[in-house]
């Protein structure tokens, strides 16, 4: 690991003065930052603490029944909230089948969304053809083991996916975050945050140098609402695909609208637009349901080893579904 | 003029001085690398070898301890940013002989070989129990995956779980 000098700020201000210099690289709860210094995927002159910042660890239910979740909130307490187990239980979902407990009590909400593909040739402790590790070197995985890829937005630069659970419960909930620069901030959509191989292989996400997220804001409550994720193992694992879900049953217990994401297919959470279109009217378990979903999946393009993730895809959207419409499978 | 031009600049350094209650015990510990983890620390410098260096990535759990009363991954802390925290690792269980209960029932139930792990377990336990994380075996193995046992001592691990969480909430009897 390369020397670095290292400060904790204890405003806000003082953070984004000094989150814009050049070298900069900001510590939240350091769950990805340390693993990023030790394998050389960052290398900062300095490292700036922002765990002290005041009022960026809050969780503040607003008036007009929206939610804003402070950056720095740890997972685990996110998870813990009354209103997100109430109103927007995908979230919650999305947590508890994120990494572990340990984990869980040092990742930030902010933060997670920030963490970078787990490629195998990308996290490499050794030097291996990767153009986000080295830009020109290709794309290791293209040839090699491509068996936990994407089906939707790559490129032959780039075929990684992105792994944050909670990203794809943002997604789905049509989240957005709050971002503060020295020169001002923003709102961000959480489905136009993340940037795909196509536009460049040179970022991951649309923040500017010493941007920094304050807030995420979950809109309208989706109390039926649900994630599914499928994995090697029961737990503690990365998704081979997730799926997150939010439905409102009308007259007849039928979908007046919902909302489907998946997740590990691309490098961002991959909602499925067309296919909320087409299952309005249609009850959660309807044929009809598992056609739109197809009909979705039919525009994926797999790298050839991740092909029977199309699959999984299938099972996992209809079960994210039927789990928050609470109808039995 | 906005009010950032008026705010302070953090002061960078490349040794810090810090200051942690480990153990019930103020420690300072002066001329730290930012680069050093909590776990580097209590090991290298303060000699408590008790929470294990395995990954070092955040992958096996073996170097859980309790930061302000919560577990976490040692490996993934840096001591600088663990300045005026309280940490408990296995050495500050027992009291004095007595070993604290969640110790005690894994030796009753036979969950560990080599024990490697077992320090990070141990720690990961209490904290499972504090949480309420107890209610069956399922519950238990949810949220007791961060730690990773290679002789899969996980029958036994969660038979001690489960007793010493209800040991807890028994009333005691001495």
């Amino acid at each position: 690991m390369r020397p670095f000098a290292y400060a904790r700020a204890t405003s806000l201000d003082e953070a984004l003065a000094a989150a814009e210099e050049p070298g900069t690289t900001v510590l939240a709860g350091g769950t990805e930052l340390l693993n990023w210094l030790r394998l050389g995927i960052a290398a900062p002159d300095r490292v700036l603490d922002i765990t002290r910042v005041a009022g960026l660890d809050r969780i503040e239910p607003l008036p007009d029944g929206s939610l804003r979740i402070g950056a720095l909130v740890r997972l685990n307490d996110v998870a813990a909230d009354q209103n997100v187990a109430r109103d927007w239980p995908v979230l919650r979902e999305a947590i508890h089948k994120s990494a572990s407990a340990q984990l869980r009590n040092l990742a930030t909400i902010g933060a997670n969304l920030l963490q970078k593909t787990r490629c195998p040739y990308f996290r490499s402790e050794h030097p291996t053809p990767c153009n986000r590790r080295v830009p020109g070197s290709g794309c290791a995985a293209l040839h090699g083991h491509d068996e936990r890829h994407a089906l939707f937005g790559w490129t032959d630069d780039c075929i990684a996916t992105q792994p944050s659970d909670p990203a794809v419960a943002l997604a789905v909930l049509d989240a957005h975050l709050v971002t503060r620069s020295a020169r001002g901030g923003r709102r961000i959509a959480m489905t136009d945050f993340h940037v795909l191989p196509g536009v460049g292989v040179d970022r991951d996400n649309v923040l500017e140098r010493g941007e920094l997220i304050e807030s995420i804001e979950l809109d309208r409550p989706a109390p039926r609402s649900a994630y599914v994720k499928v994995r090697e193992r029961e737990s503690y694992e990365y998704a081979l695909v997730s799926a997150a879900a939010t439905v409102e049953l009308g007259e007849g217990e039928r979908i007046d609208s919902a909302r489907i994401a998946l997740g590990s297919v691309a490098l961002r959470p991959w909602r499925l637009t067309q296919a909320e279109r087409r299952i309005a009217g249609l009850a959660p378990d309807d044929p009809g349901v598992a056609t739109a979903i197809d009909a979705a999946l039919a525009e994926a393009r797999p790298v050839a080893g991740s092909a029977y993730k199309l699959a999984i895809a299938r099972g996992a959207a209809r079960r994210a579904l039927m789990s928050a419409a609470e109808v039995r499978p | 003029m906005t009010a950032l031009e008026f705010a302070t600049t953090p002061q960078f350094a490349d040794r810090l001085d810090v200051r942690l209650r480990v153990n019930g015990v103020d420690r300072q510990l002066d001329g730290v690398d930012p680069r050093v983890s909590l776990l580097d620390l209590l090991r290298e410098r303060l000699d408590l070898t008790g929470a294990k260096k395995g990954c070092n990535h955040g992958e096996c759990g073996a170097c859980t301890v309790l930061l302000d009363g919560r577990r976490v991954n040692g490996c993934l802390v840096l001591a600088a940013a663990a300045e005026g925290r309280e940490v408990v690792t296995v050495e500050g269980l027992a009291r004095g002989e007595q070993l604290h209960a969640v110790q005690r029932a894994f030796i009753e139930h036979d969950a560990f070989q080599c024990g490697f792990c077992t320090p990070g377990q141990v720690i990961s336990a209490v904290a499972c129990i504090k949480e309420d994380h107890t209610t069956d075996e399922h519950e238990i193995r949810e949220w007791m995956s961060g730690n990773i046992c290679r002789c899969s001592s996980y029958p036994q691990i969660v038979e001690a779980v489960k007793a010493a969480a209800a040991a807890e909430s028994r009333p005691t009897s001495s």
